[in-house]
C-alpha cells in the first residue's frame, strides 16, 4: 500500500491577497526526494500565491490580519503575509 | 587624523542606511590576504577582551591588524562608528567542504533596537565563487525587529545578495542585518573573518559630508515618476522582497536614522514623516 508524505511550501507575499506577488519562499519536502536550504535559489517557485494554487498546492494557512499594538504602528518585523501550502505525495 | 579621501561619502552613507551594508571588492592587497590565510591555518589569530579599544588589538606583526590599519578600512570604520571604536568580538568562520546544508537565516547577537549601531566587518581573504557559499545578506533587513534565529525558516528572498567575490573583498554590515553562511558545495574549505565594533562617540556626521549641498533635503514631488539618484532617492528605494506596506514603513525607518546621523530633525523623504508630524495647534481667529 502506498504511503503518503507531506510537502510544505511557504510563500511570503507582498500583501494579504493570495494572488499578490511572491517576495520570499521556503520548501520542506517530506518525501525526501528534494532537499532545500537557506540561500539555495534566486528565483521564486511561483510568481504569485495563486500560481501555486493552480499547480495543485493546497493552502493550509492564511496569515491573520492583526492590527498593530499601540506604539508599534511603524515597527517592521517578520514577513507579514506568510501563506503555507501543502501537497501530499505517494512514496513507496 | 584620517585623510578625507578615505572617508565615506554621503551617498555611501545613505546606501548603508537604506540597505544596511556596504560592499568593497578587492580592497585588501594579496600579500595581506595570503598572510591572513596562513595565520588562519596556523591558528595564530588571537582574540581580545570585549571592550578593548581597537587600537590596542592585533599588534604588529598581525596580518589582521595590517588589514584593519589600512587607511581605506580605517576610513570606513571612522565614517560609521568613529575613531578607535571598541573591539566587541571576532570570529573566524569556516564552512566545511561539501556540507549538507546552509546556516539558518539569522541576525547576530540578540535583538538590538538602538538607533546607535555597531558594525560588523566581514573579510573574505580568498576568492569565493557562487558554489562555495559566500555569506548571504538580505538588503534592508536591519530595522526588522527579530531575535537571532527567529527567522531561520526563511530560506530565500527576491533580491537577496549572495556574496560572490574576489580575494580581499569586504562587507560592512549594520548589526541588525539578516544573513547566513550559504552551503559550501566545493571540495575546499571557505574562510571568512568577522569583527564587531562598538562606537565610542555619538554617530553624528562622522563621514565626508562635502557632498551634502543645501538643496539635497528640499521637498520633492511625490510619485512624480522621476528617475533620480540623489540621497532622497537612495533612501526611498524599495528592496524587491519588501511587502507593499512594510516597504513604506522602511522608508520611515531610514528617515529616522538619517536624521539621527545628520542631526537634522526636519529631513524627510516623500513627506512620509512631515505629514505625520503636522499637528497644527494655532487657532483660526474668526473675523
Amino acid at each position: 500500500m502506498a504511503k503518503l508524505r507531506q510537502k510544505v511550501l511557504i510563500l511570503y507575499l507582498s500583501n494579504s491577497a493570495l494572488d499578490s506577488n511572491v517576495r520570499g519562499w521556503t520548501i520542506y519536502d517530506g518525501t525526501g526526494k528534494e532537499t532545500h536550504t537557506t540561500g539555495d535559489s534566486s528565483e521564486p517557485p511561483y510568481q504569485t500565491g495563486m500560481d501555486a494554487l493552480l499547480d495543485g498546492w493546497r493552502v493550509i494557512q492564511f496569515p491573520q490580519l492583526i492590527p498593530p499594538y499601540p506604539g508599534t504602528e511603524y515597527t517592521t518585523s517578520f514577513q507579514r503575509y506568510e501563506y503555507i501550502f501543502e501537497k501530499l505525495e505517494e512514496v513507496n | 587624523m584620517i585623510d578625507k579621501q578615505y572617508l565615506l561619502t554621503s551617498r555611501q552613507m545613505a546606501e548603508f542606511v537604506a540597505r544596511g551594508f556596504l560592499r568593497f571588492d578587492q580592497l585588501v592587497p594579496d600579500d595581506i590576504n595570503q598572510a591572513v590565510m596562513e595565520a588562519i591555518d596556523t591558528g595564530t589569530i588571537r582574540s581580545h577582551p570585549a571592550g578593548t579599544p581597537l587600537s590596542q588589538c592585533y599588534p604588529e606583526p598581525s596580518p589582521i591588524g595590517k588589514m584593519l590599519r589600512m587607511p581605506e578600512i580605517q576610513g570606513i570604520i571612522h565614517s560609521l562608528v568613529g575613531p578607535d571604536p571598541l573591539f566587541d568580538h571576532h570570529a573566524i568562520h569556516v564552512r566545511q567542504p561539501n556540507e549538507g546544508k546552509a546556516q539558518g537565516m539569522h541576525g547576530d547577537s540578540i535583538i538590538d533596537t538602538r538607533m546607535h549601531f555597531d558594525i560588523q566587518i566581514m573579510y573574505f581573504p580568498h576568492d569565493v565563487p557562487l558554489e562555495m557559499g559566500g555569506t548571504l545578506v538580505v538588503p534592508g533587513s536591519h530595522f526588522r525587529r527579530i531575535n537571532e534565529m527567529d527567522i531561520a525558516r526563511y530560506q530565500n528572498f527576491v533580491g537577496q545578495v549572495q556574496m560572490v567575490c574576489k580575494a580581499g573583498s569586504i562587507l560592512v554590515l549594520h548589526h541588525g542585518i539578516w544573513h547566513c553562511g550559504r552551503q559550501n558545495k566545493t571540495d575546499r574549505k571557505r574562510y571568512m573573518y568577522k569583527i564587531r565594533l562598538n562606537p565610542r562617540v555619538r554617530q553624528l556626521r562622522l563621514w565626508n559630508t562635502d557632498d551634502l549641498d543645501n538643496g539635497y533635503k528640499e521637498h520633492q514631488p511625490i510619485f512624480a515618476g522621476e528617475k533620480r539618484d540623489d540621497i532622497q532617492a537612495i533612501l526611498a528605494k524599495q528592496e524587491p522582497w519588501f511587502e507593499d506596506g512594510e516597504g513604506r514603513l522602511e522608508i520611515v525607518n531610514r528617515v529616522k536614522m538619517w536624521r539621527f546621523l545628520t542631526g537634522d530633525d526636519n529631513f524627510d523623504v516623500h513627506y512620509w514623516l512631515t505629514r505625520l508630524e503636522n499637528m497644527p495647534e494655532n487657532r483660526l481667529e474668526m473675523a
